[in-house]
């Protein structure tokens, strides 16, 4: 397992796909899955650095291992307890003047993933996402 | 992670062509490259995908908030989507709010 602990800050989004992006290559993962968790890697890790920690800047601990072909990714932080799986689906059949902008990112991330899961356990938010190499 | 922007203004047409990835890193870039293109008589707006690795949901914001300013003062038609971006399209249902060719 290898694992990156870093200041979540939008700033950080680019390193933080660097670091997991050369896992991935490592252990020949397909374009598709790549691209499709480097979105979701933007998506997860953008919502805590936006609201994880209110206007304060925390840590964040993001940790990448491969069982079984998979690429299973772990979101840690000590923020306000938050599901974001919780979060209502956006109605996209709505046309563009009646559509909102929240909860996009998170949808993406549940079509595209395997598999998806939030727990709350010893003071941290821990969000795992798991996609086919 | 770099975004790449190529712009080419003819007469009240503008194709925008970004290049590599649009995320939450590079859209507010797009965003403040574009707006005040747009606001100088912008009619016909081409949006060319064909470099374009990959779409997030802050891309697919921009893209909503510039559909809306077309569709008040012309038009926007979106070209040469890739298969990554599409599925992203097809996901969010901008498949139908964008039109593609």
């Amino acid at each position: 397992m290898s694992e990156l602990k870093l200041a979540a800050m939008v700033e950080n989004l680019e390193p933080l796909t660097a670091f997991i992006d050369e896992q991935l290559e490592a252990h020949n993962c397909s374009m598709k899955a790549r691209t499709q968790l480097d979105i979701a890697i933007d998506e997860l890790f953008t919502n805590i650095a936006r609201y994880a920690y209110g206007t304060e800047t925390g840590e964040a601990v993001v940790s990448v291992e491969f069982p079984d072909g998979f690429a299973e990714i772990t979101f840690r932080d000590w923020g306000t307890p938050y599901n974001p799986l919780e979060h209502e689906d956006p109605d996209v059949t709505l046309s563009a003047e009646e559509r909102g902008i929240g909860g996009l990112g998170i949808f993406i991330v549940k079509k595209t993933m395997d598999a998806v899961s939030y727990r709350y356990e010893n003071g941290q938010n821990v969000l795992t996402i798991r996609r086919k190499l | 992670m770099a975004l790449l922007i190529d712009m080419k203004r003819n007469g009240d047409s503008l194709t925008v062509s970004p290049e590599g990835r649009l995320d939450t890193s590079t859209a507010p870039n797009l965003d403040a490259q574009l707006r005040p293109v747009l606001s100088e008589g912008v009619k016909n707006l081409e949006i060319d995908l064909k470099a374009l690795d990959y779409i997030s949901s802050a891309g697919l914001r921009l893209l909503l908030s510039v559909q809306k300013i077309m569709s008040a003062q012309g038009n926007m038609v979106v070209r040469n989507v890739n298969e990554s971006v599409m599925e992203v399209f097809q996901i969010t249902g901008f498949t139908n709010l964008l039109t593609i060719e």
